[in-house]
């Protein structure tokens, strides 16, 4: 087994993965290209399994497994973030998210703040 | 060149080239559609490498889960059924970083490695790796339930509405006096 061949489509898949989460403006794309980042580092970790002689037997697989299960826990929160943005500002374009404080107080919060004011005057 | 090259090599190229339509398709549930395709040879590539369980993990977790959770993430934004054109952001500066990165990197490993070849290992079967989690990784392994606890317990405040959130967020209405100190514990969370 040459493992120069798992390696280099690894190392393609990282660059196709940065390529897609700076290209694409779509945030369920950016998640998609994250997904691609993260599976060429498994691919480096199990191909790493076969050459490297680790003191502990399978430990690249077992460093697969524990990155597949960060992976799921990514995944569930980027979705549930995503799917705030969406509810909150109905788009899910990545430039169109303001970085600063919006000047207005997002309307979600005025009420509150509001009746914080009257309660502070009474 | 073994019939574990030649599988390698096949499996590479599927998964490189359905890497590639996911990154520059216009169809988004067709970008979901082709990761399917992407992680499946990756898993082909696990199990020519000897890496049984992660290779079932991968279609359980990746295959299974994960790019269901994205398709329902892309009908729930009301993707665009077809092409869509405003999917890319204008970028020779990202082709540059990841072509950068890619390529990079692949020179780094084929010079590390050139043509050489190793014998593959036993095979890494969920009997070896159970023995490998539950003895020398088991505390790593418990963190890592913790972390998806409470990552599952982050999804699920992050998608509630009235969770960690001033009051007036249920429904629009301002908040009454009775209301108010609910509200502002709320606003403090």
């Amino acid at each position: 087994m040459r493992p120069v061949i798992p390696y280099v489509t690894a190392a393609l898949l990282f660059g196709l993965g940065v390529y897609g989460v700076l290209r694409r403006r779509n945030a369920v794309l950016v998640l998609m290209a994250v997904e691609l980042m993260l599976n060429a580092v498994n691919l480096i970790l199990v191909t790493a399994d076969t050459t490297a002689r680790a003191v502990l037997p399978h430990s690249g697989q077992v460093f697969a497994l524990f990155v597949i299960v960060l992976a799921a826990a990514e995944i569930g929160v980027g979705l549930a973030i995503v799917l705030q943005l969406y509810r909150l500002r109905a788009t899910v374009a990545v430039d169109d998210v303001p970085l600063t404080e919006p000047a207005r107080p997002a309307d979600a919060r005025e009420p509150a703040a509001a009746g914080r004011d009257r309660e502070a005057g009474r | 060149m073994t019939g574990a090259d030649l599988l390698l090599l096949a499996l590479g190229a599927v998964a490189v080239g359905s890497g590639v339509l996911v990154v520059t398709t216009k169809h988004l549930v067709r970008a979901g559609l082709y990761l399917v395709i992407c992680l499946g040879a990756l898993a082909g590539d696990y199990l020519v490498l000897s890496a049984e369980l992660v290779a079932w993990v991968q279609v359980l977790i990746y295959v299974g889960a994960v790019v269901v959770l994205l398709l329902f993430a892309v009908m729930l934004t009301r993707a665009p059924i077809g092409a869509s054109d405003d999917l890319d952001r204008p970028g020779w500066p990202a082709a540059l970083i990841g072509g950068g990165a890619g390529l990079g990197l692949s020179v780094l490993l084929v010079d590390a490695y050139r043509w050489g070849s190793v014998a593959l290992p036993d095979a890494g079967s969920a009997e070896r790796l159970g023995e490998q989690i539950f003895q020398s990784w088991v505390l790593p392994f418990e963190v890592l339930s913790v972390l998806l606890l409470s990552a599952l317990v982050g999804a699920v405040v992050l998608s509630r509405p009235d969770i960690g959130r001033p009051g007036p967020a249920r429904d629009g209405r301002p908040a009454p006096a009775e209301d108010l100190a609910d509200a502002d514990s709320g606003g403090r969370r």
